[in-house]
């Protein structure tokens, strides 16, 4: 076997050390009725070619050819060569987590950059490692903003993604917590009065999403406004952190619960992705995850070690802020990467180009009779049409032009029905564009 | 070494009384035990804690150990200069470095506690214990 | 340093400050194709309130600039690329690199997870093959993939236990977990609701049955055990642990962490495990990445199967995957879409490789671990006598005569060109030296680690000052780690960071 790096001989002669005869002999702990009798029934054994054909044809079995409009917390950006070479290195992709900080320096710095970016982004003062996606990093805020206010009711946006609240309550519903959802306005932002009706001193935070899971920008300086009234936490879910290079960063928030997937992750059919908790420096020590500080040698030399490591489970134990230890760290790096060629100007072309490429497509199947965009709200990537039709039976139509059309809401909003999410970022050409809106057209002409 | 007007608890904290007024802190085992403490989280003015019970926590790089009240009481005093110099508890433990002040709400639970040769014998005990 | 290191050679690393500090305004590495269609007015289309104003210390690097950051930053880690990387319980194997290919094939990296089911048949069959190679080599009955890491896969298992069991009509209040275990099965349990209670480990390192007897009760939710326990050791009685625990209710949860020992030889499912994650970091070869991103599907057995997190995959008639929400009694979600799927596909490749041959992995670790103690137990203090699975776990006890802890050896071993093992764990053996070579060590690599620990065992006897301030090659000594934690910078600012990087 290529991967084992012994021969038979070399085998015996290490057995032979140990003073046994068999490999057998090296499991004589394990009681005989624990034993496996027989050979396992797997697939394989496979050369390396053969692996890869059988991944190709796995390949063409997927959406290849297609031409896809699907956003909800997945976004297709350009990713650059440069960033996938430098994560193949192996002293990237092959070290451990960076406990034996003086031979771990690279990964600690990459950390630290990345701890930096973030903050960056966000507007917010500290940020950590990276959590395992944007959906637990939701759940781990709230219960951070429970520890820090020692209340059990959260108000969550009903327009926050619709599994990122699943993952929540499943998280909340062993730990007493109460979520209460709350409606969103004809705008698609939430509904700033049924919010100051549901805060109350009982009200560990408020959990927001923007862009909302409708593309909807919410108002967050007014929403910050509403939960520190009564002293509740506002907790900021992004899901498309491209949005940050033109839009007004979340620096009202207490705590911000983002995806980092659109910084140079493919969708890769849902992860591996990146998820990050950035919130103000006093909330540190309830932050859950791991934090890379500058510190110095005996020399004075500057170096980078994980600090505050107090908080996390290997320490503390039943009393961890957090039970995570594997993170995400190759896909913040991938971030990192990412962001520092985009660099300033970068970012913010990115994030206009986004903004331009979705409005041109609204513009243009706004002409198509019948259809109109759902919420008046601004948006940015992603939006809302109305459709005379049931979203499923045209998109059914689509497909047979290879076009992956809008995400139906009704599965998710039974008083959607009708309305689909449509995202277009950057890597879609304008003549994609035309085809889906004249595609559409032709379609809802076409009498049922 | 271990203050004769202090008594001690088993698990290494020390109070200091003066009237009704107790000054609680670590001893000088409990700060060597731990290493450099790095962090200290006391609790507001006003808490009030039954003997036994945990009312903080004191931290190294590696570790993090509660710190239980000697006695019964209101808390009237946090010293807040440990947030920043929490190197203090390694250089000062029985006297700058003290946490809270309580306001004692049962006299007879020090009855309990060691007195300062009592609290060297049990030490000792343990320092032999885990060289064995 | 000493003719006596034989891995490790001498090596100029270039030095490089951080990307804030070589942000010069007006650069950037990447360009946009132009934009075809209308150029549009940020401020006019969001509105002022929205709009970000400046981003402030963002950088502005070239190309070029951050090629050599990032590959001057790689020098300074080790790899196991580079060799040995021998951690306790973390399982450092070789990562293939078919399995990076194949995971970012045209159509497996650019599949997005709402795309329609019929357009995913491909990952679908993935996902499904994979869950059907765990379930086989386990010998449980169903899995789910949806765990991110092997402590998210922890919560799950346990989030299974109290479905079931709130499901008969009591979720019941405590886990108990031995005090071998690691730190993630209390933290999982707190966050999972229960309350936890410790049990300790009798005099061979193993659970105590009479002890556990006594305790198992109504209140009891399960036991968390690992098996091999953290000190390397298969326990002997974990199949009248099961009947202890099924006689009153509870249910047994197996931390997979160390399946690598038992792959091929022995499967939990056979011998009374009722849920179990696995790490596919660790068995499965998955690249450790700095720390991620892992990957922990849990297998159950039947009794758990109707709780599992949405969606599961499904068989249709017509032999096509789908994907099933409709699920009454499911637990809920544990992350968005359907897990960390880029792992899943290099975990697969792995398993295909092996195929049935898999056990020869294990025999390999075991071989090699115990081949190490062999030449080790001499020198090195050995608290638990009983045979080694996969790993090894000395203590420091005859070193810390002369003042020279696990740590010190630890840290002398990079000089000798080794990671350091896993020091300080488990919990139960003071100053552990916790040894795993894995089955990705040839004899003459696991030689040279033998000889590299003999040596600073003289060492430690004879100059103990220089393994103490060890280690004496690296980029930057030990760093001052109290005042990392009293003052913490974590992050870059302007003025937060003055001095230049060596």
């Amino acid at each position: 076997m290529r991967y084992l790096p012994k021969s038979p001989s070399e085998r015996r002669e290490m057995l032979a050390a140990l003073g046994l005869r068999s490999s057998e002999d090296l499991f004589t702990s394990i009681p005989a009725a624990c034993r496996l009798k027989g050979p396992l029934h797997l697939p394989g054994p496979l050369s390396e070619m053969e692996i890869i054909d059988y991944f190709r044809a796995r390949a063409e079995e997927n959406s290849r050819g297609y031409t896809c409009f699907l956003g909800a917390g997945v976004y297709n950006h350009l990713r650059s060569v440069v960033t996938d070479t430098l994560i193949q290195r192996g002293e990237f992709l092959t070290s451990y987590t960076p406990y034996q900080a003086e031979i771990s320096q690279g990964t600690l710095q990459a950390i630290f950059e990345f701890q930096t970016l973030m903050c960056q982004l966000t507007g917010q003062e500290v940020a950590n490692a990276s959590m395992w996606d944007g959906s637990t990093a939701l759940a781990e805020a709230v219960l951070m903003a429970e520890r820090l206010t020692g209340r059990h009711r959260v108000a969550v946006a009903s327009s926050v993604h619709p599994e990122y609240r699943q993952v929540l309550a499943t998280y909340a519903h062993n730990l007493g917590l109460r979520l209460d959802e709350l409606a969103f306005a004809a705008s698609g932002q939430l509904d700033a009065e049924a919010l100051r009706a549901s805060v109350s001193a009982e009200t560990a935070a408020v959990v927001v999403q923007s862009p909302n899971f409708f593309g909807v920008l919410e108002q967050l300086p007014q929403l910050a406004e509403i939960a520190h009234a009564k002293e509740a936490l506002l907790v900021v879910a992004i899901t498309e952190g491209v949005s940050l290079g033109v839009v007004r960063p979340p620096a009202e928030a207490d705590i911000v619960a983002m995806e980092g997937q659109s910084f140079g992750l493919p969708p890769s059919y849902g992860g591996p992705f990146v998820g990050v908790i950035a919130t103000r420096e006093k909330f540190v020590r309830q932050m859950p995850g791991r934090l890379a500080g500058q510190t110095s040698d005996h020399d004075g030399r500057r170096g980078f070690c994980l600090t505050l490591a107090t908080r996390e489970q290997h320490i503390r134990r039943e009393k961890a802020t957090s039970n995570i230890c594997t993170n995400q760290a190759l896909c913040a790096l991938v971030a990192s990467i990412h962001l520092c060629l985009l660099g300033k100007e970068g970012l913010r072309e990115l994030a206009e180009q986004n903004l331009a490429k979705a409005r041109f497509a609204a513009t243009e199947l706004e002409k198509i009779p019948g259809v109109r965009r759902a919420f008046s709200g601004p948006t940015f990537n992603e939006f809302v049409i109305e459709l005379p039709r049931s979203v499923k039976m045209v998109n059914d139509a689509l497909l047979r032009e290879k076009i992956i059309g809008p995400l139906p809401l009704g599965s998710f909003y039974p008083e959607l029905t009708k309305r689909g999410l449509l995202c277009v970022t950057e890597t879609l050409p304008r003549s994609e564009i035309e085809r889906l809106a004249a595609t559409l057209r032709r379609i809802l002409s076409t009498p049922v | 070494m271990y203050p004769s007007d202090y008594r001690y608890t088993k698990e290494h904290e020390w109070i200091k009384v003066e009237g009704s007024l107790g000054t609680v802190g670590i001893t000088d085992y409990a700060q060597h035990e731990l290493g450099d403490v790095v962090f200290v989280e006391l609790p507001k003015v006003g808490a009030k804690f039954a003997a036994g019970k945990a009312f903080g926590t004191v931290e190294s790089v590696k570790a993090v150990s509660e710190i239980y009240s000697p006695a019964s009481g209101e808390v009237t005093e946090v010293n807040a200069s440990l947030a920043n110099e929490p190197e203090k508890i390694n250089k000062d433990p029985h006297g700058a470095a003290w946490m809270i002040k309580i306001k004692l709400s049962n006299a007879q639970e020090l009855a309990v506690l060691m007195d300062a040769a009592a609290y060297e014998a049990y030490i000792a005990e343990k320092q032999k214990e885990a060289s064995a | 340093m000493t003719d006596r290191i034989r891995k490790a050679g001498r090596h100029t690393s270039q030095s490089e400050g951080l990307i804030f500090e070589k942000s010069v305004p007006d650069k950037r590495g990447m360009e946009l194709p132009p934009l075809d269609v209308p150029a549009v007015d940020a401020r006019q289309a969001l509105g002022a309130a929205y709009l970000r104003d400046t981003l402030e210390g963002f950088p502005e690097v070239s190309e070029v600039e951050v090629m050599r950051h990032y590959t001057r930053l790689s020098t300074w880690n080790y790899a196991i690329d580079l060799g040995m990387y021998p951690l306790g319980s973390c399982t450092m194997k070789y990562n293939p690199r078919v399995n990076e290919y194949v995971a970012r094939l045209d159509g497996i990296a650019t599949e997005h997870p709402y795309q329609p089911v019929e357009l995913s048949q491909g990952c679908l069959r993935i996902l499904d093959t994979l869950q059907n190679c765990l379930v086989e080599v386990t010998g449980m009955d169903a899995c789910t993939l949806q765990p991110a890491s092997g402590a998210h896969g922890e919560l799950t298992g346990l989030l299974l236990i109290r479905a079931y069991l709130e499901n008969q009509g009591n979720p019941r209040k405590k886990v108990l977990i031995p005090d071998s275990a690691h730190g993630t099965n209390p933290a999982t349990a707190a966050i999972a609701g229960y309350a936890v209670e410790n049990i300790r480990s009798d005099a061979n390192g193993q659970i105590d049955v009479a002890r556990l007897r006594e305790i198992v009760n109504e209140d009891v939710a399960g036991l968390m055990v690992t098996n091999p326990s953290t000190v390397g050791v298969f326990e002997q009685h974990i199949a009248e642990i099961a009947q202890i625990l099924h006689a009153k209710g509870a249910l047994l949860y197996m931390d997979g962490a160390n399946m690598n020992a038992l792959a091929g030889i022995a499967r939990p499912g056979d011998f009374g495990v009722d849920v179990m994650h696995l790490n596919l970091h660790k068995t499965y070869s998955t690249p450790h990445g700095g720390g991620g991103p892992g990957a922990g599907p849990v297998v159950v057995k039947k009794l758990l199967e109707p709780f599992l997190p949405v969606p599961v995959i499904a068989h249709q008639s017509d032999g096509r995957l789908t994907l099933d929400f409709n699920r009454p009694k499911t637990l809920g979600r544990m992350r968005a879409f359907y897990g960390n799927f880029g792992v899943l596909v290099r975990a697969l490749a792995y398993a295909l490789a092996y195929g049935p041959g898999i056990r020869q992995a294990s025999e390999d670790a075991v071989l090699n671990a115990n081949y190490i103690r062999k030449h080790l137990e001499d020198l090195f203090d050995l608290p638990y006598k009983f045979p080694s699975m996969h790993e090894v776990v000395f203590s420091d006890a005859r070193q810390k005569k002369n003042g020279v802890s696990t740590t010190d050896i630890a840290k002398r071993l990079i000089d000798y060109g080794f990671h350091p093992y896993t020091t300080a764990f488990p919990l139960i053996v003071h100053g552990a030296l916790m040894i795993e070579p894995t089955e990705s060590e040839s004899r003459e690599e696991c030689d040279l680690f033998i000889h590299a620990m003999r040596s600073i065992a003289e060492e430690a006897a004879t100059n103990p000052e220089l393994v103490k301030t060890a280690p004496h090659t690296t980029r930057v000594g030990r760093l001052d780690e109290v005042g990392a934690a009293r003052k913490p910078i974590l992050r870059w600012t302007p003025k937060a960071t003055t001095e230049a990087a060596d």
